[in-house]
């Protein structure tokens, strides 16, 4: 096994430990934002996979989102549905949701995609209040969360971190699979170059329209975790600004990777609190600058960070003498140079 | 330098690791009570209160209600605090976005360990929170919002409560008005799409119910819409003479101008939360503004007829001397003053520092509060949980607001 | 009939709001290729500063002036200091980029001056004129000629210019630009504060009628976008015309539809912009893209 490989088991491994302890290690609150964090990360990884693995760009996530959140909530609060239940059908009614964008946004590229989607992002809060007969459009809706069962010696809101997490994880196997497999080559070709991409027997409109619907369904069980975490529903929550933020947490945790979704859920999560806590009134400056700088400083996301670093260390002792040296001049060189 | 190896690496994260959870030191369940049997956020030297507010975001223009509540805080700490209990107003931003207003609840009751949740602001944000509040058995006070839900569900949400005429009081005001000004008026209401605007209509269309008043036209906007300008086009051509306008301040100074550019000559009724003279009848132009009628249940700071009146003077003062950038012409610091004299009056009648004897003393107030005009008081029973249910109708002259009438009670 | 032209009339008024400031996005499109979400802030940050100048006593025109000359400084500014280092790489990281100025620029014209609403005095004044029974605003009037004056000016300049040639040559092709010795950097940094003009003057010409306060372009961002699709994002001559075609559907739209009703009339814009894709992702006036099968 490389030196490598051994660094990247060593920290998935403290990556799990911290996981698991997190719900012993803080209050109520804190476990509360970290079980929103990974809601978020599960529609993040959704947007990443349409985004970063089959480059087709999305700024409306969040309807998605929205869409999931709704299902779950109307189905526990005024249909009495068990909570788990809701899952499926939430990410079943978004896969279908998907599938029905992902159509028209076939024959649409890069800006024109990137309009359409937009447009469905601005269009959530009206619509939700259009029907407000299902939605109790702007009164929301007030759903309970899940409670601990007895005979689990855990607080409810540990309880609903794991649960929040039990979940999520088979989305992040299942993730790491496609893009390991067939599935994964075939959208990173379709990405780089669609000619190629169909001359290799790519089936385009599968392959665009599945992936559609694939980050609609993540996206759809990402809300409705989120449901379960906050316990309430409205238009106003589901602005254009969530979709934004995905955006911004698909980049920030790095473009066409698995992980980058959890660092970037705690990106969006976070960073707007802490800007908020160091100044009220320039909460908004601090977020938007740090942004920015993330984007020159770390292009590639913090997985992509962790992962130069990471390289770098598993290199034979003696550092950086023989062999690396000067960075040999590629693309990458070429571009900056411009 | 020294070597940077992988297993250097690996020892160093398990260092920080290790580090965290030393950091974190176990967990802190809240709950933690406070000395000797009172409640947490209450000690002998202090009251913890606690708010979420926009101070970012669409609705960011009444984060000024907040800097209002704060200066009267800061003057009643200057003047010795409460019983010798100087008050910590803990405020958090939510960009008027409902889950970081449940964060903000629960890290201001969990974290923050907050005595009372304060003037939260926001219908969807309250609703977002109230269960929790309720749950936790936190008071939940003084909510800046006028929707009727905090007043109509004591028995389920006991700890919540508002402060403000609410919007169907409102509403009411100005049937009665026109009942009795213009009792066949046939009315063209434009609303915001949300709970503000749906339940002052809802109101309004209820309280002329059996009279000769209708409504015979109705136009709605979002708050990302960027004018108005289309809808009262279309309520100027729909034969009505009378204007029923439930806006926000940016929305209602566009409505002003729309109808003043227009041919249409309506009586113009514009709500409380637009009717502002610095806010809104300034930039829409005070000639184009001359006639319209309104309520009001608090002095207006530019009204000369409060000039030296003492409640005045002291807010004026107040203000300069705790949060000097702050618009004194802006009612929404008036609105911020009025409710923190409502909590500290509160805070006051408490027989024990005890939340349950906080709620008590909420449910049971009679209060004159200086700011708010004479003849309207604060009133609360534990049956009656609408706190000011008083307005009076007010009519612009084209200079300043002028009170018409006497004070008006809600029928409840 | 009347109410059927007024509704045009109105109609063709917000239209050219929205295409004003269609105007300032296509023209960044145009020479750099990027979609600037942040454009509509800008604006209003420009505008804030007309305010501020307003207040400080100068006349309206003058301030105006002075206001185009700033935000063209700072349009080259914002160019070079923020936008260069990401140029040029995956449009993704632009896109975010453009996200967090429009966080920014929002928050800082929040903090410097406040949130409220405040007046803005019109060009034009505030008179209006009645023809057959239709209500038109001087100010309208005097805003349709105003757009197409810019879109006859930036004709000239593309067409007729060294640097119109320049521009059109660098978002066509950079490297090649550069082999021919054209000053790319520059050229982007004029392409920028172009849009920053213009953008600034669309918020002078919409703060009037909209009232001026920290987020009043946000909901006129989404109808520019739509004005511009539908013009075809290259051509400053079709976000006028679409922006126009976009205000009055919507208007009739929102007047004699009844399911669409006011509030959803954003779907007008929104449904327009999927059409146009569909249909004809070029626009009306603007250049087919030519992707080199």
């Amino acid at each position: 096994m490389t030196r490598e490989r051994k660094l990247q088991i060593g920290l998935w491994a403290i990556g799990a430990v911290i996981a698991l302890a997190v719900p012993f290690m803080f209050g109520p609150f804190r476990v509360g934002q970290f079980t929103l964090v990974i809601a978020y990360a599960v529609a993040v990884l959704g947007l990443n996979l349409l985004v970063g693995y089959s480059g087709q760009i999305s700024l409306g996530h969040g309807a998605f989102f929205a869409l999931g959140a709704y299902v779950a909530a109307i189905l526990i609060a005024k249909e009495g549905f068990p909570h788990l239940l809701t899952l499926p059908i939430a990410g079943a009614v978004c896969f279908a949701a998907g599938l029905l964008l992902g159509i028209p946004a076939l024959r649409l590229r890069g800006l024109y995609l990137a309009l359409v989607t937009l447009a469905v992002g601005i269009a959530v809060p009206q619509l939700i209040k259009r029907f407000e007969g299902l939605t109790d459009g702007t009164q929301g809706i007030n759903v309970l969360q899940p409670s601990a069962p007895d005979w689990v010696p855990l607080a409810d809101d540990q309880f609903l971190y794991f649960l929040t997490l039990l979940l999520a994880l088979p989305m992040f196997l299942l993730a790491s699979n496609m893009v390991r497999g067939r599935v994964g080559r075939a959208m990173v070709t379709m990405r780089e170059n669609e000619i190629a991409a169909k001359a290799m027997g790519v089936n385009l409109a599968t392959f665009k329209t599945g992936t559609f619907a694939i980050a609609a369904m993540y996206a759809g069980l990402g809300g409705a975790l989120y449901t379960f975490s906050i316990g309430f529903v409205a238009p106003e929550s589901f602005t254009l600004t969530l979709s934004f933020a995905f955006l911004a947490a698909v980049v920030v945790g790095g473009l066409a990777t698995i992980t980058g979704a959890v660092f970037g859920a705690l990106f969006i999560e976070f960073v707007p609190v802490y800007a908020s806590d160091v100044n009220e009134a320039l909460a908004g400056v601090i977020y938007g600058a740090v942004l920015i700088a993330f984007m020159y400083a770390l292009r590639d996301g913090i997985v992509g960070l962790g992962r130069r670093l990471i390289r770098r260390a598993s290199r034979p002792s003696g550092g950086a003498s023989v062999g690396t040296g000067r960075p040999r001049v590629g693309a990458s060189e070429a571009r900056r140079e411009t | 330098m020294g070597r940077f190896t992988g297993k250097r690496l690996l020892w160093l994260a398990l260092l920080a690791a290790a580090a965290l959870f030393v950091a974190a030191c176990g967990r802190d369940e809240d709950e933690g009570g406070g000395e000797g049997g009172s409640d947490p956020g209450i000690t002998k030297t202090e009251i913890k209160l606690g708010g979420s507010y926009p101070f970012s975001g669409p609705a960011s223009a009444y984060k000024t209600i907040a800097d209002g509540a704060k200066a009267y805080f800061k003057k009643v700490n200057a003047e010795g605090g409460v019983d010798g209990r100087k008050i910590k107003f803990v405020t958090l931003d939510d960009a008027y976005e409902p889950p970081r207003a449940v964060q903000n609840a629960r890290r201001l009751v969990e974290q923050e360990q907050v005595f009372a949740l304060f003037n939260t602001l926001g219908t969807p944000n309250n609703l977002a929170i109230w269960d929790y509040m309720n749950q936790k058995k936190v008071p939940h006070l003084f909510v800046a919002t006028g929707a009727s839900d905090w007043g109509e569900d004591i028995k389920a949400h006991p700890y919540t409560i508002g402060w403000q005429p609410d919007y169907v009081t409102e509403a009411q005001v100005y049937a009665n008005y026109l009942k009795e000004e213009k009792p066949d008026a046939k009315v063209a209401a434009l609303y915001q799409n949300d709970g503000f605007g749906k339940d002052l209509l809802g109101g309004f269309e209820e309280a002329i119910q059996g009279s000769n008043i209708k409504v015979v036209a109705k136009e709605s906007y979002e708050v990302t819409d960027p004018t108005v300008a289309s809808q009262v086009s279309k309520l100027a051509s729909s034969g009505a003479d009378t204007f029923l306008n439930i806006t926000t301040p940016k929305f209602s100074a566009q409505a002003i101008v729309a109808v003043a550019k227009s041919n249409w000559k309506p009586l113009h009724i514009l709500n409380n939360v637009g009717a502002s003279k610095a806010l809104v009848l300034t930039p829409a132009g005070l000639d184009n503004a001359k006639g319209i009628v309104s309520t009001t249940y608090y002095k207006d700071p530019e009204d000369p007829k409060w000039a030296d009146d003492p409640a005045m003077t002291e807010y004026k003062d107040g203000l300069k001397a705790f949060s000097s950038r702050s618009n004194p012409n802006d009612p929404f610091h008036v609105y911020g003053w009025g409710a923190a004299q409502t909590m500290v009056e509160a805070l006051k009648n408490m027989k024990e520092p005890t939340r349950a004897a906080l709620m008590d003393s909420v449910r049971n107030l009679d209060q004159e509060v200086p700011i708010l005009l004479p003849g309207i008081k604060v009133e609360t029973t534990p049956d009656d949980g609408y706190a000011l249910e008083a307005m009076q109708v007010q009519r612009f002259d084209g200079k300043r607001w002028r009170l018409v009438g006497d004070v008006v009670e809600s029928e409840r | 009939m009347e109410r059927f032209v007024q509704t045009i009339v109105d109609g063709i008024a917000t239209g050219s709001l929205y295409g004003a400031l269609a105007l300032a996005v296509v023209l960044i499109f145009r020479t750099t290729g990027i979609v600037n979400f942040a454009q509509g802030e800008m604006a209003m940050f420009s505008t804030f500063i007309a305010w501020g100048l307003l207040q400080a006593g100068l006349p309206l025109g003058l301030a105006i002036l002075a206001t185009l000359a700033l935000s063209f400084a700072g349009g080259m500014v914002i160019e070079r200091v923020i936008i260069r280092p990401v140029e040029g790489g995956e449009v993704l990281t632009l896109v975010i980029v453009t996200l967090g100025l429009f966080i920014l620029t929002n928050s800082a014209a929040g903090w410097i001056w406040g949130f409220e609403t405040r007046g803005f005095p019109s060009l034009f004044g505030d008179d209006s004129v009645s023809v057959a029974g239709v209500d038109i605003a001087v100010e309208s009037v005097g805003i349709v000629v105003l757009l197409l004056g810019v879109v006859g000016v930036l004709f000239l300049i593309f067409q007729r210019t060294k640097v119109g040639l320049a521009i059109r040559a660098v978002s066509i092709n950079p490297d090649s630009s550069r082999l021919a010795g054209i000053s790319v950097g520059r050229t982007l940094m004029i392409g920028w504060g172009m849009a920053a003009l213009v953008g600034a003057l669309a918020g002078a010409l919409l703060a009037p009628r909209l009232f001026l306060d920290v987020n009043f372009m946000g909901g006129v961002l989404v109808y520019s976008f739509a004005a511009a699709t539908l013009g075809g994002f290259d051509s400053p001559f079709g976000a006028v015309v679409g922006g126009w075609i976009i205000g009055v559907t919507e208007n009739l739209a929102g007047t004699y539809v009844d399911f669409i009703g006011s509030d959803l009339k954003i779907l007008v814009p929104l449904g327009v912009i999927l059409v146009v894709l569909l249909v004809r992702p070029s626009g009306l006036f603007g250049s087919p893209e030519v992707a080199r099968a």
